[in-house]
């Protein structure tokens, strides 16, 4: 059993103790060690880390519900927790939402499905050279990147993250299981032009920050001297790091559970809204090889699954916990939060399926262009490819409109050639709309592995060929 | 109970592994936070966290490690791996580190509070809540949701230059939204979500119950309202609204580290240059822009920053001209300022960094009605719907809640979706009245650095008119 187990277990009997039998208790403890190198001006200038071990219990008692959390595991401080919460929940309203714990279920894992503790006896991905990484082989990364970069300014970081957790509540669910990634994201600067890249794994040792530095370079020099182009409705070809905020936002705003049973998603199950080539999964446990990115359950207990979210087209699914899950009369997902209750659960492990092998790219493509993105660049007659996506806002959570703004390297593109860079622009669009049914000219042949901005969501993208963005405004004006 | 002790002994085991600065912060926070939904609660959660943070300088190069633990051992150990992690930094080392001199300070400070918020009993902040939704939905909210949250900060801070300071801060607001949904879109009014550092007072001084009527029956009024048109035209925006738009095209763009391309990468960086800091015209004459931490009751008032600079109000426009920024000790030496203080954590597991204290505008002559009554042709607009500027802080578009026409000095129609954008400086340039009725708006949920950090920051602000504005941006 894991020093986290024998606290969530702890808790579980404090709340025996302290509430009584008819007390429904649910425990998450999670030892959280993050490390982050940042560099800029071609140098690190803040190099962090933190190892903080929290403990989460939510209290249901007379129909009334009460969370609380503490960072305090001595048995003075778990004490304290379920009298705090105890407190809490008997002088509060009652909760007629309250959807029960979840029953005794095994986790989905398997050997081909890793990333579970070494304490579940069973084969997985988890890289303990990440989970031990030190700032030192952080930092050989950021020198690597640097070096690369070819004196071109820089600016990025590399982060190593090890989480062990487990869960228990008084239905009898214990479960508990670990993961590690390794992320690095990283730009250089030419003459006030932007390059970036950035890629995610679940082992620091996948992390190449010569190859990173050298791709962000490239790029930047490539996007050196930009022309403005006009608004309007461009063809484009979204990288994959772009791609990674498309899925952002319908993973937070479409396919949250919560947003659904309240009607302010576009979502509508078993109803075509993308183009036929769009299959979107949610993937917390890993696939195709790569360990899991997720833990293999939720802060409900839940076994945490793969959910497809479109299949051909076609809306499938949305993630649930247990509360909104028993308002849309289904079962949860395994998405729940420390906020899923308040926020909405959401997926955070999307994946949109690569498309068919893709014909060989050009042979003389630009080392500026993702590679996945090489072949839809090839057959676009005129339109736009799009490096990257920024400070993208929702207008209208049902149609999903968000304007943001490219970042990090766009070119107009005429004829299968990138004739010149181009200034970053403004954008205002319906995300499923740009998506829709004809809409979807091309997908790339190789999902990406992307770091989420904040540490605990990962995308899997491919570059995408869109029919139609539109471009509202020049970033200069 | 001190932890001034913990806090030195983490500086001094820095020093003791080759530190040449060190300076360590224990946090004890407690948060508290509770939504309703359409007369219910839906969520009530009770948070406790307590640890150290240590911040080491070795040679030219700075390490951070934090723990949860207060023993004493623990603190002497961060010290220890801080300066590891400070020495792994020399790597790929920049510039020579320095720190604008500080005067050793001891000191204790506390915000001020009339009603302690966690001293309110939950069942009656239940209540509160419980009957602002209901009060939403007997006007016709399809949805209605309310909230608060209170933070209740402690932190002890030591510096290997010999500072010892503890402060206590207490946070508090809420709000109340009301959602109506119609054919194939979402109208949402809401009390702007209101925060400070004051007690429960603020709270009650929101009066979410009887504001929740008026929300409903405007959010609902949305659904069948024309339109914002698309054109140029003279605008008047709210206070609240107001105080966003200094937050992300004024209070971003004056940040050193972002000047100095510390955040480059993520967050970005700003079109001001240092060159021209004293002399750039950032707006019209009317714009006066304060820094101010000792603003009273403002969600970014403190006593001390996290590096031990006490609080001081000074200048970031002046009469429209740029003459200043938000500054730490680190990036001020490098920039050649001598003066820092605006540097904070979201927690004792995060490294200090660049933060908004207060930023606001200073008053005009004028009041709102005022405004209307001298604008012939324009629209007014209210309360943030989205947000989103460029990585240097000048292209940015801001959709409203609400917006009216403003005909022949008269607030007429209610127009849906009003959006509208600009580039900082040349909007700002355009602002020509200004009015006098400033409140001090909070922002809670300011996200900054890696790993990710949740600023509280404070923006005074008063409604304003700025004239050929483009409005009616739509996907």
């Amino acid at each position: 059993m894991s020093a986290e187990l024998q606290i969530a277990a702890k808790v579980v009997e404090l709340v025996r103790e302290l509430a009584g039998r008819s007390a429904e208790a649910e425990v998450t403890v999670r030892h959280h060690a993050l490390a982050l190198t940042r560099f800029a001006n071609s140098a690190i200038h803040q190099n962090v880390a933190e190892a903080t071990t929290g403990v989460r219990l939510r209290l249901h008692l007379d129909g009334r519900t009460a969370s609380g959390s503490s960072t305090l595991t001595s048995v003075d401080g778990l004490r304290s927790l379920v009298e705090r919460t105890l407190s809490a929940v008997r002088v509060t309203p009652p909760d007629p939402a309250w959807a029960g714990l979840t029953k005794p279920a095994a986790l989905h894992i398997s050997a081909g499905h890793p990333g579970s503790g070494e304490h579940s006896g069973l084969a997985f991905g988890f890289d303990e050279a990440t989970a031990r990484a030190t700032p030192d082989e952080r930092a050989a990364r950021v020198r690597a990147f640097v070096d690369a970069a070819g004196g071109l300014e820089t600016a990025g970081y590399c982060r190593t993250v090890y989480v062990s957790a487990a869960f228990a509540n008084t239905a009898g669910q214990a479960v508990e299981g670990r993961t590690a990634e390794a992320a690095m994201d990283g730009i250089a600067r030419d003459a006030g032009a932007d390059g970036v890249a950035r890629l995610a794994a679940s082992r620091l040792a996948d992390l190449d920050g010569a190859a990173l530095g050298a791709r962000a370079a490239a790029k930047a020099r490539a996007a050196t001297a930009p022309a403005e182009l006009p608004s309007g409705q461009y063809e484009v070809v979204l990288e994959p790091t772009a791609v990674a905020d498309l899925l952002q936002n319908f993973a937070v705003f479409g396919f949250n559970g919560k947003s659904f049973v309240q009607k302010q998603s576009f979502a509508e199950l078993g109803k075509e809204q993308f183009d036929p080539s769009v299959t979107i999964v949610d993937d917390p446990l890993g696939s195709r090889g790569e360990p899991a990115p997720g833990l293999p359950f939720d802060d409900e207990g839940t076994p945490a699954r793969s959910l497809v979210l479109v299949r051909d087209g076609v809306t499938q699914a949305v993630a649930h916990d247990r509360t909104s899950a028993a308002q849309a009369g289904t079962e949860s997902t395994g998405h729940g939060t420390s906020t899923s209750r308040s926020w909405g659960p959401y997926p955070s492990h999307p994946r949109l399926e690569a498309g068919p092998a893709p014909a060989a790219g050009s042979p003389g493509a630009s080392a500026a262009v993702a590679e996945s993105a090489r072949p839809l660049v090839a057959r676009m007659r005129r339109g736009l490819l799009v490096t990257d996506l920024w400070y993208t806002r929702v207008l209208d959570p049902k149609t999903l409109v968000v304007t943001g703004l490219t970042r990090n390297g766009v070119w107009l593109v005429e004829d299968g050639e990138i004739v010149r860079p181009v200034s970053n622009l403004r954008f205002t669009q319906s995300y499923p709309q740009a998506l829709g049914p004809g809409r979807v000219l091309g997908i790339g042949g190789e999902s990406v592995l992307l770091p989420g901005a904040w540490e605990d969501a990962r995308y899997a993208a491919p570059a995408l060929h869109l029919a139609s963005w539109n471009i509202t405004g020049n970033a200069s004006g | 109970m001190s932890h001034f002790d913990e806090a030195g002994a983490a500086v001094q085991a820095a020093l003791d592994a080759g530190a040449r600065y060190a300076d360590a912060r224990v946090m004890v926070c407690r948060t508290e936070s509770m939504t309703a939904r359409d007369g219910a609660v839906e969520d009530l959660g009770s948070d406790e966290s307590a640890g150290l943070g240590v911040r080491a300088l070795v040679g030219s190069s700075w390490g951070f490690y934090a723990v949860p633990d207060l023993s004493e051992p623990a603190a002497r150990a961060a010290g220890r791996r801080a300066a590891q992690i400070a020495a792994a930094s020399a790597r790929v080392a920049g510039p020579p580190a320095e720190l604008m001199p500080s005067a050793p300070v001891t000191a204790s400070w506390a915000s001020d509070c009339a009603i302690d918020p966690l001293s309110v009993p939950l069942s009656d902040k239940g209540d509160l809540l419980v009957r602002a939704t209901l009060a939403a939905k007997e006007a016709g909210a399809d949805l209605a949701q309310a909230g608060y949250a209170i933070w209740d900060t402690h932190k002890w801070f030591v510096s290997s230059e010999g500072h010892r300071i503890d402060q206590h801060i207490r946070e508090c607001g809420g709000g109340v939204t009301a959602n109506a949904i119609g054919d194939g879109e979402v109208q949402r009014r809401s009390l702007p979500g209101q925060y400070g550092t004051r007690g429960w007072e603020l709270v009650d001084e929101l009066d979410l119950v009887g504001n929740a009527p008026r929300l409903a029956e405007e959010a609902r009024e949305l659904l069948t309202a024309p339109p914002c048109p698309a054109g140029e035209t003279t605008l008047v925006l709210g206070g609240s609204q107001l105080a966003l738009q200094i937050h992300e095209s004024v209070g971003h763009a004056i940040e050193l580290d972002r000047i100095l391309g510390w955040e480059a990468a993520f967050a970005g960086t700003s079109w001001l240059d240092l060159t021209r800091l004293g002399s750039l015209r950032y707006g019209s004459e009317l714009m006066n822009i304060t820094i101010d931490p000792t603003f009273p009751g403002a969600l970014g008032s403190f006593g001390f920053d996290d590096e031990g600079t006490p609080a001081a109000k000074r200048h970031a426009v002046r009469d429209g001209i740029w003459v200043g920024v938000l500054a730490g000790r680190d990036s001020a030496a490098v920039a050649g300022l001598d003066y820092a203080g605006s540097v904070r954590s979201d927690g004792w597991s995060r490294l200090p960094m660049v933060r908004m204290t207060n930023v606001g505008l200073e008053p005009g002559p004028h009041t709102l009605d005022e405004i209307i009554a001298a604008t012939d042709d324009g629209v007014f607009m209210e309360t943030n719907r989205s947000w989103s500027i460029d990585d240097r802080r000048l292209n940015f578009q801001f959709g409203c809640e609400i917006g009216y026409e403003i005909k022949n000095g008269r607030r007429g129609r209610m127009l849906r979706n009003p959006t509208y954008t600009g580039i900082g400086p040349k909007f700002w340039q355009s602002m020509d009245m200004l009015s006098s009725e400033t409140v001090a708006w909070g922002t809670p949920n300011c996200g900054k650095g890696q790993p990710g950090q949740i600023g509280h920051t404070g923006h005074p602000a008063a409604p304003a008119r700025f004239t050929n504005v483009r409005v009616g941006v739509h996907g």
